[in-house]
């Protein structure tokens, strides 16, 4: 399978090209947050005030990596589950957010919001936080170090390897992967 | 009677922190390997190649498998003939847990309280079930249990008239509204049985026994091989992409119940179902 070379920050041109079960090799700049982030993140926009990075065309990780060994740029690193972050995803889509790197399945209210803004799903093998970490290259911390594992960091990433799994047109890698694969069994 | 300082637990709990986060069980790892080599569908084969690169990695260099590095289940088997000495059992459980997660770089994934959440940085406390055992010995089993499988378990009071039937339904349904979400290839441990409390503890339980080594009542052997295949005839598939390989097992363990109950409980585990034993 052809594997595509993506490099983020990336456009809606960009975004629309890529269609769920694209294999693709990642690099540039992602940022991690998880749970408390998002909570935090989103209380400032209620308040009116700017997030600790731009998002216009970000990708967001979701990941709560181990602490690194001195000397490497970050510990085991791999994606934790989406959909916790699903309550915080629509309004961050609608406010430029790009792409979003995780696992497992969202929510309709965030595939919605992917398709009317040009925004994509990428997943990252789930479980393999020692092999994922070799991507990552550089790591600095953004903001709320006081959450630990769960501050947001800027990644600059090499190669990482991803899956799409939801696509801008709301396609989902989820439902036509395992119906593709019970297709093949018929015949 | 046998003397044992509470010291020698906490260093023997320390280690098994680290030793488990960054070592799989071999039999784990021979089911990965063997599924591999049985999966057809090529995106399948991708995933269970990174899965088994990683396992070597983790080894080799001395890092943690996956960033979630769990809440430390701790299960104790106490020989009653044992006088522990120094200071409390439990403690010397939880400053070996402190110290192994510190020492082997492994995160803080604990908070307080589950409403007011601030992290414990130190991954304390660990859940700790202990048993009173004939003999002198410590058997301590340590299984880090991380929340991406965990959050996707469920537990569900059957009734008796549901039997055979609505068991296999229940880990089944379990199996498909868990999805991508557990980190698929999982495995699946379930508990039968004895009471609301007991029957989790049981699916938890299930979990720490070898994928090669089946229920030893031939009933229960037989429907963990059935309830594997039909968990791997839903087509989920690694990571949830499609493909055979959805489980590597299921575990099953009973226990006697009430004339009116039928308790069921599954909990699932992601492919990097880690546990570590060391017996003092």
């Amino acid at each position: 399978m052809e594997i595509k070379r993506l490099t983020a920050p990336f456009s809606r041109e960009e975004a629309l090209a890529l269609h769920a079960g694209d294999a693709v090799l990642l690099s540039g700049t992602v940022y991690t947050a998880r749970d408390a982030a998002h909570k935090r993140m989103c209380a400032l926009l209620e308040e009116g005030k700017p997030l600790p990075f731009p998002l216009e065309d970000a990708l967001i990780y979701y990941v709560g990596p181990t602490p690194a060994r001195a000397g490497e740029p970050i510990g085991s690193a791999g994606p934790t589950t989406s959909s916790r972050m699903d309550a915080y995803a629509p309004r961050l889509i609608r406010l430029g957010l790009r792409g979003m790197i995780g696992k497992g399945l969202r929510a309709p209210a965030v595939v919605e919001a992917m398709t009317e803004c040009g925004a994509v799903y990428f997943g990252a093998t789930g479980g393999a936080g020692a092999l994922i970490a070799r991507s990552v290259v550089e790591n600095q911390p953004v903001a709320y170090e006081d959450l630990g594992s769960e501050a947001i960091h800027r990644l600059t990433v090499r190669d990482m390897p991803l899956t799409v799994v939801i696509d801008a047109y709301g396609c989902s890698l989820y439902e036509t992967g395992p119906a593709a694969y019970r297709d093949s069994l018929k015949k | 009677m046998r003397e044992i300082p509470v010291s020698r637990v906490t260093e023997a709990v320390r280690g098994l922190c680290i030793e488990a986060n960054r070592r799989l069980p071999p039999d784990i790892e021979r089911c990965i390997l063997q599924r591999r080599e049985e999966e057809s569908w090529p995106p399948a084969c991708g995933i269970l190649d990174s899965i088994l690169e990683n396992i070597s990695l983790a080894r080799e260099k001395g890092l943690p498998l996956c960033q979630d590095t769990g809440m430390a289940c701790i299960f104790l088997e106490i020989g009653q003939e044992i006088h522990f000495t120094g200071g409390g059992l439990y403690d010397a459980v939880q400053d070996g847990v402190r110290q192994g997660y510190r020492e082997g770089l492994l995160r803080a994934s604990v908070v307080r309280d589950p409403l007011r959440r601030e992290n414990t940085r130190d991954n304390t406390p660990a859940v700790i079930d202990c048993q009173l055992v004939p003999g002198d010995k410590v058997q301590i089993t340590l299984a880090p249990k991380g929340f991406g499988s965990e959050n996707m378990s469920r537990l569900q009071m059957l009734k008796p008239s549901d039997g055979l039937e609505g068991v296999k339904r229940f880990v089944l349904e379990t199996v498909r509204l868990a999805g991508p979400n557990p980190c698929p290839p999982i495995v699946v441990g379930v508990g039968l049985g004895g009471t609301f409390d007991r029957v989790a503890l049981l699916a938890k339980k299930a979990l720490l026994r070898p994928l090669d080594n089946p229920n030893p009542d031939p009933f229960y052997q037989a429907l963990e091989e059935e309830l594997l295949s039909l968990i791997n005839e839903t087509g989920i598939g690694p990571q949830g992409f499609g493909g055979r390989t959805t489980a590597l097992g299921v575990q099953i363990e009973a226990f006697p119940t009430h004339i009116a109950g039928l308790p069921a409980a599954v909990n699932i585990n992601c492919h990097v179902t880690r546990h570590a034993h060391a017996e003092i």
